[in-house]
């Protein structure tokens, strides 16, 4: 990893004086998406604030390329580091190519005029967020999505070299948030950004980060590549959540399961059994799963929400045990549902179960 | 392209209803004067004649305190986010009315004679005063609604004790402080005129050369921080330009209503625009025309009998903010 762009020292970050995270430690690289996760008010906006000198600092300090950002005339810093916040601008009778126009300010003379290479530039950073077809419309009347993409293009249009932005994908639809982080991708591999940034959606952050740190109330819990943070159980430790789980191979979330003996036994796998578990959830129906096998798509969501799961090792047929083991959880359940449509020699033992579930007229049909 | 020619268009347009203001302006009256006669007479040396002695003196002053205004009301529309900030509604005109009033009985009525600058400095005072309020309000009040009602209500603070210390005044001082606190462009010596003009100048060639920071100001103050703004001193500056600007017009004419808002909203739609390079001059060049206008009605529609500024100004004014009222629900800087 090449040179660092934004290094924080001791940063302690809070208001009025008063310091609500203290013992900041950041390290920025070139090229490097940090992001910071962490409950509502843990304080990643703060810090953000703080970083990009909105809010005064209580504590240590915050190096721009090396340099102490505090003493840094106004001009030099928009020159390296430029910003994407929350919160709604209604800048009046704007088009987009004006309001991206607003990130050469750093650029242009005593009075603000734009050169022929200044609209050249701002053309270019539309197009980067594919924005060029706004240019001439109001920014007034554009849609939310559009509105991030051309105030992206504005920040580019500072050419920084350290991008900060603050929840960049609220209030978007999961298509913008893709379209939106996608093409910050692709500015920070084409031009070696160096981007801080905060995201509330833990899927998003855990795939688009290289770096993520743990914003949590008081102090920086931990930091590090998102494989090492996104444990199942530290991302329920984090946000303090008990009433549900996370999964930590797809990044989703499942609600909390249904408590009690299981009622139905649901015989799923390959997919087929997800619908039903969520739907068995909704309902407050304890349920159990099986047989499947460790590696199948529907086990996670099953551990997560069924009252029993009865499982076999990866890449193994069902076996005889496991066979014995959901036939007696069968055999105690009121219904049994069987979404499994195709089988194979690897869940033969699971066709037996449907059948024996059929004889004992429990199955659904 | 396209812009720039209808920026050019849109500069013309408003020169050419200026130039036309300001003959019309000359001519009629109690005595009419036929432009061929305007022309000869200002080419002549100065006399004290109609042209030069009243009327003159007059239309200037109307279309610099008016051009002054309307810059002002640009001004403190960007510092608060807000459309319908202005010099008057925000309470500035009658804290400036309040202290200049009391300047005024103070010192005529130990028979001191009050310079044009002293009137200004003490207006300045009275501005800064109900300015200081106000930005003292807005830390609270979010809501432009909310801030506008809380000028209004300043304004009626100051006026209710600026009719106190009227009532105190010499009776020989009423009548001249009365037509005064309603607002007019009568009575200006040429010595005013070039107070004002020196004054107004300083203050817009400043607030031109500020266009690039308002302009950045316009997106919000975290953007125009970003962008290398440095916001504390450009709030200063802000606040401190369109206060002198404001101060110098009730220093010479009263408080003046609405100016302030209208035009620059009008300025605003004609040219599409809402960039200060362009619009602060617009504004100026469109406030001159304004007052020019209005004063033309508030002498001659009821001669010889001269009507206040203030309530020529509010018949045109007052629609123009209903209007802007009206086509904003959620208002800015407010909760939506």
């Amino acid at each position: 990893m090449s040179g660092i762009k934004l290094r924080t020292e001791n940063l302690a970050v809070g208001y009025s004086g008063r310091a609500l995270i203290g013992d900041i430690a950041l390290s920025l690289h070139q090229g490097q998406i940090m992001t910071l996760i962490g409950p509502n008010g843990a304080g990643k906006s703060t810090i953000l604030k703080s970083v990009i000198r909105q809010l005064a600092l209580v504590g240590g300090a915050v190096y721009l390329n090396g340099r102490d950002m505090a003493p840094m005339p106004e001009r030099e810093v928009a020159r390296r580091l430029s910003v994407l916040m929350t919160g709604h601008i209604h800048p009046e009778l704007m088009t987009c190519f004006d309001v991206a126009a607003t990130g050469r300010y750093p650029y242009t003379g005593r009075l603000g005029i734009l050169s022929r290479e200044d609209r050249e530039k701002v053309s270019q950073c539309l197009e980067l967020v594919h924005a060029s077809g706004l240019a001439e419309q109001d920014f007034s009347r554009i849609s939310d999505g559009q509105r991030q993409r051309v105030l992206l293009a504005r920040a580019l249009c500072q050419e920084p070299e350290v991008l900060v932005l603050d929840e960049p994908t609220s209030f978007l639809d999961i298509r913008h948030k893709l379209e939106l982080l996608a093409i910050l991708k692709d500015m920070v591999r084409l031009r070696q950004l160096a981007v801080l940034m905060s995201l509330h959606e833990l899927d998003l952050a855990q795939k688009v980060s290289d770096w993520v740190v743990c914003v949590r109330g008081d102090r920086i819990d931990r930091q590090g590549p998102p494989e090492e943070i996104f444990s199942a159980e530290y991302i329920m430790e984090l946000y303090g959540g008990t009433r549900g789980s996370y999964s930590a191979l797809f990044g989703s979330l499942e609600l909390e399961r249904a408590a009690g003996e299981p009622e139905v036994f649901v015989i799923g796998g390959g997919g087929a059994g997800i619908p039903v578990y969520r739907r068995l959830q909704r309902q407050g129906v304890p349920f159990a799963a099986g047989v499947l096998p460790e590696n199948d798509v529907d086990f996670p969501v099953a551990a997560a929400l069924a009252a029993r799961v009865v499982a076999e090792r990866p890449f193994q047929s069902v076996g005889e045990d496991a066979f014995r083991q959901a036939r007696a959880v069968m055999d105690r359940c009121r219904r049994v549902v069987c979404p499994l449509e195709r089988f194979g020699p690897v869940n033969e033992k699971n066709r037996l179960l449907r059948d024996l579930a059929r004889q004992a007229g429990k199955l659904e049909e | 392209m396209r812009r720039a020619l209808r920026y050019l268009i849109c500069f013309a347009l408003l020169g050419a209803v200026l130039a036309v203001l300001l003959v019309w302006n000359i001519s009629a009256g109690s005595v009419y004067f036929a432009p061929g006669e305007i022309l000869s007479a200002l080419l002549s040396p100065p006399d004290g004649g109609i042209i030069w002695g009243i009327r003159l003196p007059r239309v200037l002053a109307a279309a610099i305190l008016g051009g002054a205004l309307s810059v002002s009301g640009f001004l403190l529309q960007t510092f608060f986010a807000n459309p319908i900030a202005g010099p008057f509604v925000l309470g500035i005109s009658s804290g400036a009315k309040l202290t200049v009033s009391l300047c005024m009985v103070l010192l005529l009525s130990r028979g001191v004679v009050i310079s044009s600058m002293a009137l200004i400095l003490a207006a300045f005072a009275g501005s800064m005063l109900s300015m200081g309020f106000i930005l003292l309000l807005s830390r609270r009040v979010r809501q432009m609604s909310m801030l506008v009602v809380s000028g209004v209500m300043i304004g009626y603070i100051c006026s209710a004790v600026t009719d106190f210390v009227v009532t105190f005044a010499d009776d020989s001082n009423i009548v001249n402080l009365h037509n005064w606190s309603l607002g007019s462009f009568s009575g200006t010596s040429w010595e005013n005129v070039g107070l004002m003009a020196l004054v107004v100048g300083a203050g817009l060639a400043l607030s031109f050369l500020l266009s690039k920071p308002i302009g950045a100001y316009q997106m919000g103050e975290v953007y125009a921080q970003n962008m290398g703004v440095n916001i504390r001193r450009f709030r200063v500056e802000l606040i401190l330009l369109s206060s002198v600007l404001s101060a110098c017009v009730t220093a010479f004419a009263g408080p003046i209503s609405f100016v302030g808002i209208a035009v620059p909203h009008l300025v605003k739609g004609l040219f599409r625009t809402a960039r200060p390079v362009l619009i602060i001059p617009a504004c100026f060049l469109g406030g001159a025309a304004f007052c020019l206008g209005c004063d033309l009605i508030a002498r001659t529609a009821f001669a010889p009998r001269d009507m206040s500024i203030s309530s020529v100004t509010a018949v045109f004014g007052a629609p123009v903010v209903l209007c802007l009222m009206a086509s904003r629900r959620g208002g800015r800087g407010g909760n939506p």
